[in-house]
């Protein structure tokens, strides 16, 4: 299985404070990331970076092989990114947000509409395609998102909290709509939700204060405690307090 | 350019689709005819000319072009979407590029809407339409040189009043620095400073564009300029994106 995303000893400082410390893994085709640790601990910071849009300060990140820092257009055309908070241009309808993502990602014409009718199709929002994305509902507002980064099929998904804000049949839709990509991609995802990395990551790393403490499957992570909640507790809090 | 032409129709679009446009257009359409017609002396000058107008649209475009800047990196920082836009497979280049070419398309069709004078001038008289074409040019060029001034402004704080104000002000320096006020004051104290501020001043550039007078050198001095800002403002989107 040949790694999708590598991440080389990535390191980000502001100022004296090191908000990632020599962070490195890969992730393969197939494999389902699930990013965690406490607020602060660096896990937007190093999707920001493997986006393109935090510099590191040293050490790199290659998406597809591309490096992200030495060719960032070429890699950010491998990569599909849902952004802390799923920002988008509120005064735009749907169908409007959609088709600028698709034509910056240069399709054009009956591929773009086919391309966006797809993404549409998979995030439920067809319904309210020709509305201000202002108007909408959280959940419809994070699935906007989720569709932009979609829909050009990229092979590396990094999805910032995808199911933040959502309500369970919400989540569970997401959860189902990330399980069925998973096959052909490789994804990372970031959460605070324990349950929903039992549920559809096969891999875990729990970062805190900067620094990888425990990369493993779910399952293997649960077993060290009497659940994963409490291994997580038990791997950070003693960081936090040091 | 593809990337850069996307950002921008989609910019422009933005405008129409929130009052800013509307606001914009109609009080630089009132102010700048109300400006022609009375302390311009529109009729009572016996010239069929718009000399009045194009002396006025610098002053306005000082105030109303920062207007439209500060909103430009400051918006996209406060709802999140820069991270969107510069994680989308375009360079900052681009999007920079995108960006300004949009407000300048918007003031370009602000200034296209003044036609009515353009009209008025050639049912009363036989004005010379050579010398109101580079007018208008010349117009649009200082509505560049600002747009480029503020929007590079903008990228440097998340605050839009403070990206009004300092690109007002910077604009200002630009404007007034070819004013006799300042080239006379500046040639008794520091004569050295007087030829400087005379070759950085964008009304003694614009001077010659509302004579119909156009040079190569003002074509050059509007697009190194503009260039210098656009570049500026790269940097400045690079260096304090994540801030």
């Amino acid at each position: 299985m040949s790694a999708l995303i590598e991440i080389d000893r990535l390191t980000k400082r502001f100022g004296s404070f090191t908000a990632v410390d020599d962070v490195s893994f890969t992730v393969a085709r197939g494999e389902v990331l699930g990013f965690l640790g406490p607020n602060g601990a660096g896990k937007s910071t190093t999707m920001k970076m493997l986006a393109g849009f935090v510099t590191p300060s040293s050490g790199t990140a290659r998406i597809c092989g591309e490096d992200v820092v030495d060719r960032p257009v070429a890699a950010k055309r491998h990569l599909g990114y849902l952004p802390e908070g799923a920002p988008t241009y509120p005064e735009m309808t749907v169908a409007g947000f959609l088709a600028f993502a698709a034509h910056i990602r240069g399709f054009r014409g009956s591929e773009a509409e086919d391309r966006i009718a797809h993404a549409m199709r998979l995030t439920t929002l067809e319904g309210v395609r020709l509305q201000p994305i202002e108007t909408l509902s959280k959940g419809f507002k994070r699935r906007v998102g989720l569709a932009q980064a979609l829909l050009h099929d990229p092979p590396v998904l990094v999805l910032d909290e995808p199911t933040d804000g959502l309500d369970p049949n919400q989540k569970h839709e997401v959860r189902r709509l990330i399980s069925q990509m998973a096959p052909s991609k490789a994804i990372v995802i970031s959460t605070h939700i324990l349950e929903e990395v039992s549920a559809i990551c096969s891999r875990a790393i729990i970062i805190a204060r900067g620094r990888i403490l425990a990369d493993s499957t779910p399952a293997e992570l649960a077993s060290r405690g009497p659940s994963l909640d409490a291994v997580f507790r038990a791997l950070t809090l003693p960081q936090e307090a040091a | 350019m593809g990337g850069a032409l996307t950002v921008a129709r989609r910019e422009l679009a933005g405008y129409f689709a929130t009052p800013v446009a509307y606001v914009f257009i109609v009080i630089f359409l009132i102010m700048s005819g109300a400006l022609t017609f009375t302390l311009g002396n529109f009729f009572d000058r016996g010239t069929a000319d718009l000399q009045p107008f194009f002396g006025f649209v610098p002053w306005l475009f000082l105030f109303l072009v920062p207007a439209l800047t500060m909103r430009l990196w400051a918006e996209e920082r406060r709802l999140g979407t820069i991270e969107l836009l510069l994680t989308l497979p375009i360079t900052q280049w681009q999007a920079v590029l995108g960006k300004f070419l949009a407000a300048w398309v918007f003031c370009g069709i602000a200034l296209a809407l003044t036609f009515p004078l353009v009209l008025t001038v050639n049912y009363l008289g036989n004005p010379d339409n050579g010398v109101i074409a580079t007018g208008y040019a010349g117009c649009l060029l200082v509505a560049g040189t600002y747009l480029a001034v503020g929007a590079a402004i903008s990228a440097l704080t998340k605050n839009q009043v403070i990206a009004f104000v300092l690109a007002v002000a910077v604009c200002f320096l630009f404007a007034a620095a070819g004013s006799p006020v300042v080239t006379e004051f500046l040639s008794t104290r520091l004569p050295a400073l007087a030829e400087i501020a005379r070759g950085i001043s964008i009304t003694d550039r614009l001077s010659g564009f509302s004579r119909g007078v156009v040079t190569l050198r003002d074509i050059v001095f509007f697009a190194s300029f503009i260039g210098f800002w656009l570049f500026a403002n790269a940097v400045a989107v690079d260096h304090r994106k994540a801030d």
